[in-house]
Parts: C-alpha cells; structure tokens; sequence
C-alpha cells in the first residue's frame, strides 16, 4: 500500500499544530503561587507553593493520597489507589501543569497568585 | 468461515497482549496517567485491513477487556475502552473514506486513542486542565501511528489469510 499524498499533508499538519502548541504552551508557561487540589471536582484544599507542607487528601471512598509541597514543587508522595500512577507523575510547579489520581478522582492543579486573591479559600 | 478465524484472532490477541506488557514497561506515565505507545494497535489495523471491520471491532474489545483483566485495573481498562474504542471508529470511518492510506488511517487512530483518554480523564476529574497534556500526548500518538501504519502495510502484503 503506497503512501498517499493525503497522508503526509494530514501527518505534517497534525505534526506541526501539536509541535506549536508545545512550543507556544514551554514559552508561556509562567510560574504558579498556589497549588489547588480538587476531589471529584469539588475544590477541597488550597495551599501556598512557598510553603513545605504534607497534605493527606481523603476522598469519599476511602481514597488516601499524601501530597508534598517540597522547595517549590508538588509532587504525590503515595496513594492507595490501584495503579499509583499519580506517584510516578513528574514534580511540578509551572501554572497549568496537574497531577491526577484517577480512581481517587483526585486533581492537583498550580495556579497562580493573583487568580487565587478572587476566589474563597475552602478550608 | 468462523472455525478459521478462531485461531487467528488467538494469535492476534496475544500478539497485542505481548505488545501491551513491552508497552507497559517502557516508563511514558510521568506526565498523564495511562498514557500509551498504543503498539497494540498494530493488531487492530491489521485485522481492519486483512479480516475486516467487525473483526477489527471485535479484536479491539477483546484485547482491551483481556490486557485490562491481565495486567491493569477496572480503571486503566475503563481508559484503555474509551481511547481504544473511539480509535478502532475512526479507523473504520477513515479507511471507508479512501483517502488515507494505511499510514493515514493509523495516524488518526492513534491521536483518537489518545483524545479519548483525555476526554475521560477530563470527565472523571471534572476538570479542562488536563486537555494542557494533549500536544505532547499527540506527538507520541502521531509518532507512533506513523511506525505501525508502515509496519502494518508491510506484514498486509505478506501474511496470507
């Protein structure tokens, strides 16, 4: 099966706009304040990045994760969910960048300072 | 007749299964959970291409549900049905449309595999933040789509079913 031109124009476009988007996204990508967890949608903690803490994020059902706010970085310590996929996710600390815990349905976000001065706190 | 087609689709099964554990053990999950090279596709398209569109369908449920059983979770396998699923349909409709060639038609099921696990990922956390994953994700997803295309094209010619 001989490769169409149709092929290579859908390939080198769907190549270029993901490569631009990368670029575009490393460029712009601005330092967060504020790392914001969120439990099956529901905001349910925000902490300072500045800050070294230890969070044990708790869910509905029976989901542990233990978060670490460590020099500037949120990382996922531990889970006891199935995979533990969230504690193999890289540390972060750009705005924008998340760590996911999908059977806990857990979602930690960095944010940066000035959004968070609008919202309230949920403590 | 069916009775020949079962042991091609046990050898197709547990070709993607191999496939999926050397998958699963290059590290790719640092930056978005489940996130695949997606080899197992290989399986897919070339039952798209030699046996035919239920086939393919079929084969894909099957190995998704059996690698999800085998080596993942309820959850990775309720991940692997939305990517692969929503890949295994666009692959059907591309081929139907005569425009790509096999190259093509691999390339777009592999960047649906990969909108669709974002898709889900989204939906279970409630959130659009993860859609920031989705370049990255597409340049593997292209990546890969393209090798399995021209590997595919190249066993078509040559396995006799």
């Amino acid at each position: 099966m001989a490769l169409k031109r149709n092929d290579i124009i859908l390939t080198a476009v769907l190549l270029i706009i993901a490569v631009a988007a990368v670029a575009f996204m490393t460029i712009n990508r601005t330092n967060g304040g504020n790392v914001v967890v969120s439990v099956d949608g529901k905001e349910y903690k925000s902490l300072p990045l500045n800050k070294d803490t230890t969070l044990e994020i708790e869910n509905l059902d029976g989901g542990i994760n233990t978060l670490v706010i460590e020099d500037g970085y949120v990382h996922m310590e531990d889970a006891n969910c199935p995979d533990k996929l969230c504690t193999y996710q890289k540390a972060i600390h750009y705005k924008g960048e998340t760590i996911v815990c999908l059977p806990n349905k857990v979602l930690v976000t960095v944010e940066s300072d000035e959004e968070k001065q609008l919202d309230a706190v949920a403590d | 007749m069916f009775s020949k087609k079962i042991p091609m689709y046990g050898l197709m099964i547990a070709l993607a299964m191999i496939l999926s554990y050397v998958e699963s053990i290059i590290p790719m999950h640092f930056a978005v959970p489940g996130m695949k090279l997606g080899l197992a596709n290989i399986v897919v398209i070339i039952a798209l291409y030699k046996l035919g569109t239920k086939d393919a369908f079929i084969l894909s449920i099957f190995r998704i549900v059996l690698v999800g059983l085998t080596f993942g979770n309820l959850y990775s396998m309720v991940y692997s049905l939305a990517g692969g699923l929503l890949s295994c349909l666009v692959m059907i409709l591309s081929k139907r449309m005569k425009s790509f060639s096999m190259v093509g038609v691999s390339v777009l099921g592999g960047i649906s595999h990969n909108i669709g696990q974002i898709l889900v990922a989204m939906f279970v956390v409630n959130s659009t933040n993860l859609i920031y994953y989705l370049p990255v994700l597409l340049i593997s997803g292209i990546v890969t789509g393209i090798l399995i295309g021209l590997l595919g094209a190249e066993l078509v010619k040559r396995i006799k079913i």
